[in-house]
This record gives C-alpha cells, structure tokens and sequence, in this order.
C-alpha cells in the first residue's frame, strides 16, 4: 500500500545580506542556499552541475569563504554575508578576477566560471602570488569541463599580479 | 609558471586568413555576460504557471513492469498529474528508428512500457508546482517490478539468450563488412602477422558541467509546442518529435540559449523533450519544467559507445609496414539505439586512420544492451576506431622490435601524398603527420626523455614515453546513414545563415548552429567583419538557436567539428549575399559604379563611399530607404531586402551502398600527442610526468579559441584514460551515478600541456579552416601507447582504453601468477 501523503509545510524566517543587499523571507527549512539565491533572490548567475559537492559550480563567499551552496541550508547562512558573482563587478566595471578570466580564454561555455572566481577570490584575498600548487588545490573543488584548466591557471596568475598591482 | 608554458607555432604560420580579423586573437564576444554571471542557461527561465516535472527511474537493468500506481502521489497536495508510459503509447508514435531490418521494429518510447531495459529508466513522471514538492510526489509513486535476465557485456548480448527488445526478436541491431584491397594475399605475402584476441575501449561520457533541461509548453491556444532548452541539435530533435507527437513541424519552436557543455550527450536529450510536452498537454498547457539531476545524466543521459575489437589480425611487411588488418568489431549501444547505428558507420570517415594500408576487412555488428544508450560523444564513434589502430600500431612495433616513433613514420600517410583517397573513398583534404611528429618530439624534448627512461629503467622504473596520433573528421556526408539504411532519407550536409542590415542598420548575424563554449558569436563576426571591412564590435551575432529565426536546415545544430566549416561557410554566404545587394543600392544612390566603391567605417559609422566622389552613404542610409523609404527606390531594386538567408552545402555524393565507397567528410583536422608515464613501483598510480599536444586544423580563424578546444579534448581525453568510466556491475547496477564515484578530471589530475600548432590549410573550405573540436581522444591513444612502452617489458599489453593503478596492479599480478591470458601472438615469416 501506498504511504499515506502527508507534507508539512514549515517557513522559517531568514535574513540574509546577498551582495550588499539584505533579502529578508520565508524559507521552508529544506530550502538549499542555492536554490535560495536562484529563485528567491533571482540571482542566476550561481549554478548547480553536481547536487552532491564535487564540482563547484554554485561556489559563493560565506563570510568571505568559498563554500558550496548546493549543500548547504539557506537557513544555516540566516544572518551571513554571501558574495556571489553578480556582485564581483563594481559600478559596473569588472572585478580583476573577471577581467583576468576573459583575457586569459579561461572560459568556454562559462557554467563553472563564477564558481572559479569566487574560488579565485578566495585563494588571491590572502594570496596574491600563489604557486602552482596552491593554485591547483584552491580550485581542486571546481570543476571545468571544456577548458583543460590550462587557460584557468592563467587567469588565476594573471588575476593575482592584477590586484597586487592595483 | 602557466603563463610561461611552452608553445610552439611556427612563424610562418602565426597570421592565417584573407582578412585582418578572420585569424586574430579576437577576444569572445560572449565573454561580459558570461562574467558577470548574466549568461541566459536553461535553468535560469522562469514562466508564469511554471510546473515541475520529476522522473520515476527504474532500480533495475531488466525487469518487467507489473503495476505502477501514482495514486499516492497525485493525491498529495500541489500535485497537478502523473504520466505513465501507458499513457505515453496510446498518444505517440514510437521513436524513428534509423537501423534497417530488424531494428526498424524495435519500440522505442520516452518512458518505459512493459518493460525497464536499463537502471534509471523512467517509469513515470510527477508534475507539481514546486521542484521539491515533485521529488516528494515522486517518492510515493508504487511501482512493481519482476526481474527478468540482465544483458551487461555485448558478446553475451549476441547470443540472444535473454532478448531485450522482443518485437525485434534479436539483440543485433546492425551488421556489416568493410573489405578492400586484396586481404588474403595481403596474408599470404606478410612477413609478420600479428594476432590481437580482443581489445576493449571503454564506456565514458564527457559529462557536460550543465546537466539536461527542458522547458515546454504545449499551448492548447495556438496547438504549438514550445521548448526552452538546451538540447545542442534541434534540427535532428524536431524532426524526431513530430513524428513522435504527430504534431507538424512548424509547430514546434525550438529555442536554445547559453549551453553549459554538450560535446554532444545532449543531442539525445528529445524523449525528455517528448515527456515535458505531453505533461504540459495534460497539465492544460502549463509550461512544464524538467531539470536534471547530475545522478540521472550518469545513469540516463547518454554515454559513450563501448566497442570490443574481437580476433584482429594484422599483416606486416619486413619493415613493419602494415599490408593488410582483418578484424571483428562489436558497438555496444545500450538499451535503446536512438542515435544509432550511426556510430557503426561514422567510424569509418578515418578508416585507415593516419595510415597507409590499402587492404582490409573489418566486421563491424552492434547490439543492444541493458545499459544507458549511447549517444554522440565527443570524438563520436571514430575515437574508439583511432585508438583501436594506434593500440594495433603500438603492440606490433613493441612485437617486432621497431621503435613506435620508426614504425608510425614507416606507416603515415606521406604529406605529398594529399589530397588522398582512403580504401573507402574518402578524401583526406591535407596534412602533414611526420612534422606534427617533429613538432611534438622538440616540445616534449624527446632525446632528453629517451635518456632519462634509459636511467629509470636501470632502476627499475616503470617509464614509458606515448605517441598517440588521431583524427578529427568534421563536416559529415550524412549520406553515410545509407550504408545503415538505403532508406534512410538523409545525404549531403548544410547549414543556414542570415545576415541582414536592421532597419537602423545594425548588422546583424543569425546562423543555425547551437554553440556551447566554442565561441560561434566571435568567430562568425570575424568573418563579416572581413567581408564589410568594419570592426567586429560592429556586428550583433545572434545567441543561441531559434526555429523561428528561419536560419536553420535540417542539419543545423552544433556537434561533428564543423563549424568553422558549414557555419562559417554559411556565414560568409550571407555576408557576401549581403555585400552584394548593399553594392547594387549603393551604386544607385551614389550615382556611380560598383567598383567604384569602397567598404569601410566613416565618421558617421561604417559606410559604403564612392572612390571617385568621395560621396558616401551609412548603414543606416542604406537600411532607410529599403525598410521605410521605399518609393525611392528603381523597381530594378525592389529584389533588394538587405536581409540575406543563405545556405551552405558540401559537395557531397551518396556513397555506394553496396561497396560502402564514397567521401564520408569534407575536413579532417589531426592532432598529434606524446607522453611521458610512470607507473609507480608501490602503488602502481600512472603518472603523466610530461604532456604535449600539437594540432593542425588548417587555417585558424581565432588561435586563442582552437587552443583552448584542444586543451579542453586533451582534459576530456586524459580523464577517460585514467579516471572517468562507466562502470556496470555484473547485474547491470550502474556504480558510478555521482561525480565522487565518476571523478572527473579536477585540476589537480590535470598535468602541464604543451601545445604546438601547425597548418596544412583544407583544399575543401573556403577559408582553408578545418572543424575541429572533438580532438579525436588522442590523449586516450597516447596514454595507453605510454603505458604499453612502461610495461611491455614486464608482458603486459595495453588492451583497454581504461587504465588505471587498480587495473595495472591485476595486470601485473595476474602476469606474475601465469593468470595472463595470452593477446598476442607474433608470427614470424621471414
């Protein structure tokens, strides 16, 4: 016999600040951060490729720290600073990172590449010249599956000599 | 460190192309949206009255289907319908099934009926208005099943014991032979002969980041169905799904917009596609949206084809030149064959790959199993061909004693030698095999590596160095489907452009293709901007694909390598279609004649002038008065539009069906790899201790964007011959449904690439570009190649695709525990 249908439907109230703005809502408790960001923040740019934390493709900043939206709970980031990459550019004018990824063709299709920015942040805010090592492991969680990662590792090169220079 | 990586591009060939942008590193016109996370990806679309649909998929390979019960589910609140596959048949007709014969009676409907013939194969579909309340309502669907025999491995599957597809009455779906040349005295003659018992090159699937997703809406107003998606070959799906729905074509709108990877698994997304429109049918015409887990792309997308090369032998002469290779080939396509049997004809555009031998039979059958169906996947059905001859070019050199670099210049294709004719009858435009051999030896720094592995192996080191030569055939004559089917109602090859001045007269560019990262918006403006003598930022490129832009053949779409050939063909059409009515006007209104005139950009935009006067006239002059200032006009003019669809066709003939003779492709672009590998004495972990790729795909319309493809093959290829496998456990469980169990390639597997680049243009394109992109899986050659070199000396043959310390380590424990079936045997004539 079928299970009986039952769904509660609980709303917790959350405020987050997303890119200087502050969305206050209802979320159900199940609701993850990135479903959060797409649909109730209509902030699209954040992307889901693997639902189970491999590929990186909804990497924001929590607290300024890279972490995977698409398994975490909009309720555990009640009350957090996310960045996402809408807000990399500022008054319209590109972060060094998004300007570094362009000139570099560190994108192809671009599905994982505001997940490797935000990465990228991460990695170049402590560390604008990083080695190679610690350039593959910042971006270990992100995968890209057109570009080879070679033109990624440039971007990420150039992105650091970018904002030390300015 | 990155930035110094070494590259390689010979200077006489650093500038390509007629015209000072077709050929520069131009940077992508996609890039600022892409950036600022304002890309426009499937998932991002919300409709008004949105629904979302979930798939109930089947936990087993095989199993009847006794009942299906969605009553729980349709009960719960916020659920709109449930869809069976019963309800499926009474309203549709089966897929089109392109296989003759028996094949033609295989059944094929989006959802299961009767029967499950893979695990993840839908049951049944929820429709809800929320995502989550669908997974819910998923859950609660009952569905009964009785197991019935699995069909894992495809010599199993021939034998018919347990059948899948019963109407058929075979597990066979198609079988063929190739025979040229004069095999047996080939034979006869040979100074060696080689004999390979069976190589396996494994299932795998270059796993788009961007999982399938479909949007439709069936509108019961208009009786139109209406797709939001990114499916990366919409002309192809259309043509399926009218059929199927019994609605006409132009009915159906297509439109794609970003696309986050295909590399061709979402040609095959059309029975979702199917799915979404019914459900939408029975939810009065709401739109229906339907995005895929990454677990159901794993278990139900598409994967590669799996192909098992039986009983090879090879004939040699006394310098290892290859005489004659007579050889049993099995495709295993998975449950159901929707693309195919295409993929049992496709690889023969390379049939004798880089080489030079004339004689030949190959045995070519597929059949069907109880896994995911395959579909195109980067490096389509040729790759496995490509690696099977590099694996027969690397155990006979290793066999006889020839060094594999000796034995490949021995039997490459010679460069003066093009354009040449294979067995089969297919042109091979250009090329030139030994230089790209040169070009790669100088990067990798060869002698220094043939040293160093003279010292490991002292060692006792494990070190082996790879060549790994492939092709990338692109523009296909789909005239070759005949040779599957002479009913089959396809030949020739096209695609669609427009190129038109808008009423203010911006340039605009729409063309058939359906890109996903490779930069169409860019290369295409390059090309008009050569033709109008203006600055690619002039030139709007449309996004995407669109039914209604009117652009398209039915052979539009992007997938085969081959924009750069039919699209851009396409696009210069239109342009130049363009040019020339923008001409005739301008001679009009400038009262002068047409070679007086001049293209170019003047201080009020880009403008035609009169030489002799100096008298000009804008774009927007020009578009005035054929838009809404007509009675200027002469009625000799009123042809005029100065909005031009053109389209582009190959030079095709059908080929003969009966001796499967003919030209398959128009281009065929080659890349050229050579590794370094060690394998570790402990812990048996290959490790690529040097790369390097050098490509030629003739003349470059953007160097930056034809690098960037070939590194993006090189990642692709090196994962699936070290990482990526679709693995089946005996009972047909699919174990590698997550990205942690299928690992694709991270950054921190990726080793260093060189790249090296050299140019031999195509005779058989008008700008001497060749489509690349596919890259042919040459990394996937020369690692297995580089593995062989490594451990030929402790007996072991590389005979899969797939390797890794795992399968290393039985190899070797198997070989030193006398287990090792012998594959190879050489016998010596002379």
């Amino acid at each position: 016999m079928p299970e009986t249908a039952t769904v509660e439907k609980i709303a917790v109230k959350i405020n987050i600040n997303v890119n200087g703005k502050l969305y206050a809502r209802q979320v159900e408790p199940r609701m993850l951060l990135v479903e959060f960001l797409r649909e109730a923040c209509d902030l699209t740019g954040t992307h889901v490729g693997c639902d189970t934390t491999y590929c990186g493709a909804c990497t924001v900043l929590m607290n300024g720290l890279a972490v995977k939206s698409c398994t975490m709970f909009a309720v555990q980031a009640d009350g957090s600073e996310i960045t996402t990459v809408e807000g990399l550019e500022k008054d319209g004018k590109l972060h060094p990172i998004q300007k570094a990824f362009g000139d570099s063709y560190g994108l192809q299709c671009g599905y994982c590449t505001p997940g490797l920015m935000l990465s990228t942040h991460q990695l170049l805010s402590g560390n604008p010249e990083p080695s190679e090592k610690e350039i593959r492991k910042a971006i270990a969680g992100n995968t890209c599956r057109c570009t080879g990662y070679m033109n990624i590792f440039k971007a990420i090169e150039l992105a650091g000599r970018n904002m030390k220079g300015a | 460190m990155f930035a110094e990586a070494q590259s390689i591009v010979a200077e006489d060939e650093k500038k390509h192309g007629s015209g000072p942008w077709v050929g520069a590193a131009l940077p992508r016109k996609e890039e600022d949206r892409l950036l600022r996370g304002r890309g426009k990806f499937a998932d991002d679309i919300k409709l008004r009255e949105m629904l979302y649909l979930r798939f109930v998929r089947s936990p087993y390979a095989h199993a009847r289907i006794v009942s299906v019960d969605t009553s729980a589910a349709e009960a719960l609140p916020g659920v709109v319908c449930a869809i069976t596959g019963k309800e499926i048949v009474a309203q549709t007709q089966p897929f089109i099934q392109i296989g003759p014969d028996q094949a033609q009676k295989i059944r094929d409907f989006p959802m299961a009926v009767g029967k499950v013939l893979y695990q993840g194969e839908p049951v049944a579909a929820v429709v809800a208005e929320s995502s989550s309340l669908a997974d819910d309502a998923a859950e609660l669907v009952q569905v009964e099943y009785e197991p019935l025999e699995p069909v894992v491995e495809v010599e199993q599957a021939l034998t018919d014991r347990s059948i899948l597809h019963e109407e058929a009455g075979t597990n066979r779906v198609w079988n063929g032979v190739w025979e040229y040349g004069d095999v047996e005295r080939a034979f006869k003659e040979a100074a060696y002969v080689v004999d390979i018992d069976r190589l396996h090159f494994h299932r795998f699937s270059s796993t788009p980041l961007e999982n399938n997703v479909v949007i439709a809406e069936w509108n019961p107003k208009d009786d139109r169905i209406y797709y939001w998606c990114n499916n990366s070959f919409p002309a192809f799906a259309i043509q399926f799904l009218a059929a199927h729905l019994g609605i006409h074509i132009d009915k159906i709108r297509v439109q794609t917009f970003d696309i986050g990877g295909s590399f061709g698994i979402k040609i095959t997304s059309y029975p979702q596609m199917a799915v979404c429109a019914l459900a939408s049918k029975k939810a009065g015409g709401r739109p229906i949206k339907w995005v895929e887990t990454r677990s159901e792309h794993m278990v139900s997308s598409a994967h590669g084809n799996e192909r098992t090369f039986r009983n090879t032998r090879v004939a040699l002469d006394k310098n290892g030149v290859i005489t004659a290779i007579d050889s049993r080939h099995i495709d295993d396509c998975g449950a159901y064959p929707r693309y195919e049997p295409l993929g049992c004809v496709i690889w023969s555009q390379v049939f004798c790959g880089v080489y030079r031998f004339k004689n030949a039979r190959i045995d070519f059958w597929q059949a069907v199993t109880n896994k995911c169906p395959v579909g195109p996947n980067r490096g389509y059905s040729r790759m496995q061909h490509l690696w099977f001859l590099e694996r027969v070019v690397d155990i006979c050199a290793h066999e006889i004693g020839i060094a594999p670099d000796t034995m490949r210049l021995r039997n490459y294709i010679r460069p003066e030698e093009f354009p040449y004719t294979t067995p089969n009858g297919c042109v091979y435009d250009s090329g030139n095999y030994p230089k790209m051999l040169e070009v790669a030896k100088y990067l990798i720094g060869w002698d220094d590596w043939k040293k160093k592995q003279a010292e490991a192996r002292k060692e006792g080191r494990m070190l082996g160095i790879g060549i790994g030569t492939t092709l990338d055939s692109g523009t296909n004559n789909f005239g070759q489907s005949q040779i599957i089917n002479p009913y089959a109602p396809f030949s020739g090859n096209s695609q669609g452009a427009n190129c038109k001045l808008d009423i203010y007269g911006e340039v605009v560019v729409a063309v058939g293709s359906c890109p996903q990262g490779q930069g169409h918006e860019t290369t295409a403006a390059q090309v008009v901007a050569d033709v109008l003598n203006i600055h690619p930022d002039l030139i709007t490129v449309r996004t995407g694909f669109d039914t209604e832009r009117n652009v398209h053949t039915g052979m539009s779409g992007t997938y085969a390598s081959q924009f750069a050939v039919s699209g851009l063909s396409a696009v210069h059409g239109a342009a130049q279609k363009l040019k020339t009515e923008m001409k005739r006007l301008a001679a009009f209104i400038l009262g002068t004649k047409e070679d007086d005139l001049e293209f170019g950009v003047g201080q009020q935009g880009p403008e035609i002038k009169a030489k002799s006067s100096g008298k000009s006239i804008n774009y927007w002059g020009l578009a005035n008065i054929v838009n809404v200032n007509s009675a200027v006009l002469p009625p000799e003019l009123y042809d005029v539009t100065l909005n031009c669809r053109y389209v582009w066709r190959a030079p095709f003939k059908v080929p003969d069906t009966k001796t499967k003779y003919g030209s398959l492709t128009l281009t065929y672009a080659s890349q050229l790899h050579i590794a370094i590998v060690e394998v570790d004495r402990e812990t048996f972990v290959p490790k690529i201790l040097d790369y390097v790729a050098v490509d030629d795909c003739g003349t470059v319309i953007n160097p930056p964007i034809v690098e960037g493809q070939v590194y993006g093959a090189t990642a692709h290829g090196i994962g699936a011959a070290l990482m990526e496998t679709c693995v089946y456990d005996a009972v047909g469980n699919m174990l590698t449904s997550t990205f942690s169990d299928y690992t694709p390639i991270t950054s921190m597997n990726i080793p260093k690439i060189k790249y090296g680049h050299t140019t031999t243009p195509s005779p058989h394109s008008y700008s001497g570009a060749k489509g690349m992109g596919e890259g042919g899986a040459a990394p996937v050659h020369t690692i297995s190649a580089a593995l062989q070199d490594a451990l030929f000396s402790q007996g072991i043959f590389i005979d899969d695709s797939f390797n890794n310390a795992d399968s290393i380590f039985r190899s070797l424990k198997h070989r030193e525990g006398g287990q090792l079936a012998q594959l190879v045997k050489l016998e010596k004539r002379s």
